[in-house]
């Protein structure tokens, strides 16, 4: 079966304080980097699936991510789906 | 009465839970492992504090798909009651049995205090014993528990009547000063709070008894 090699980005969404952003953006001016206006964190996840084909990978990567790797409440989530890898593994 | 106990690993203070309702008040208690799929006899059940499955991703997101969890929706759908302590209020909003989300503390600081807290019971079964207005205190050990939720929906949650605990000195940053959330229903409370370890007199105060002994009225 194929596999796909997949990047979910979790941000948190806009209206949520995120106070290990603001903590970081602190420890930046400390740092000497003092023109940081906004920093937030949030989550890069690499997945390797193996599905039917890309549209199948799709779906299933949408699920994980809606259901699983972000909560919908607080969090928006990217996905970035590259071809099929299975020639180059 | 029998009052099961979930514990996944990574659980904390299902102990305690034990503690509180037996040791305290003579409700019997029954540990539920996280792959226990049996609730029978059971009249109500404590998801309680602690780190489940290490809170990996996010506090209660990998605990939502634990086996027992879906005995426990089930259970809550019947209208059985359900009490979700600190981690447990977490797993609660991830498994979506309560609205919104539980986030980083406003200053970033693990906070342990004892912590005043205005109850307003509304029709939630396990505030019965409280009058509405009453000011309790419940420690609070927590890292996330900054209640978030939109303000239409945190309008749609005053209105209902389902914010049933409030801090009288907001901790951590929590939108509305939501300490604690019933379902509309009023069978399922959330709670960061520790109303077990308010319920022994050599351990501090006494004021989360009546929300255990809630079990054992009616």
């Amino acid at each position: 079966m194929p596999l796909f090699s997949a990047r979910v980005l979790v941000s948190l969404r806009p209206s949520v304080l995120d106070p290990a952003g603001e903590a970081t953006r602190a420890a930046a001016a400390r740092l000497g980097v003092d023109g940081v206006r906004k920093l937030r964190i949030g989550k890069a996840v690499e997945v390797e699936l193996e599905a039917a084909d890309a549209k199948a990978a799709q779906q299933q990567l949408e699920l994980l991510s809606d259901r699983l790797l972000a909560n919908p409440v607080i969090e928006n989530w990217t996905l970035e789906l590259k071809d099929d890898i299975t020639a180059g593994a | 009465m029998t009052l099961g106990v979930v514990v996944f690993p990574g659980s904390n203070c299902d102990r305690d839970v034990q503690w509180a309702a037996e040791g305290c008040l003579g409700i019997q208690t029954r540990f539920l492992w996280h792959e226990e799929r049996d609730l029978s006899g059971l009249d109500a059940v404590v998801i309680p504090g602690g780190f489940s499955y290490g809170d990996y991703l996010r506090c209660g997101a990998i605990a939502r798909f634990a086996p027992v969890l879906q005995e426990v929706a089930a259970f809550a759908e019947r209208g059985g009651r359900v009490l979700g302590i600190c981690n447990g209020f977490q797993v609660l909003t991830e498994m979506g049995l309560l609205p919104g989300a539980l986030t980083r503390n406003q200053k970033l600081h693990f906070i342990c205090e004892p912590t005043e807290l205005r109850v307003q019971p509304g029709s939630c079964s396990w505030l019965q014993g409280y009058t509405s207005g009453e000011v309790v205190n419940f420690p609070i050990a927590h890292g996330e528990g900054r209640y978030q939720a939109d303000p239409e929906l945190l309008q749609r949650l005053e209105d209902g009547g389902q914010v049933v605990l409030r801090y009288c000195s907001n901790p951590n940053g929590s939108v509305g000063d939501v300490a604690g959330l019933s379902n509309a229903q009023g069978n399922v409370l959330g709670l960061m709070p520790h109303p077990e370890r308010a319920c022994d007199p050599a351990t501090g105060g006494v004021d989360g008894r009546r929300l255990l002994a809630s079990l054992l009225a009616g």
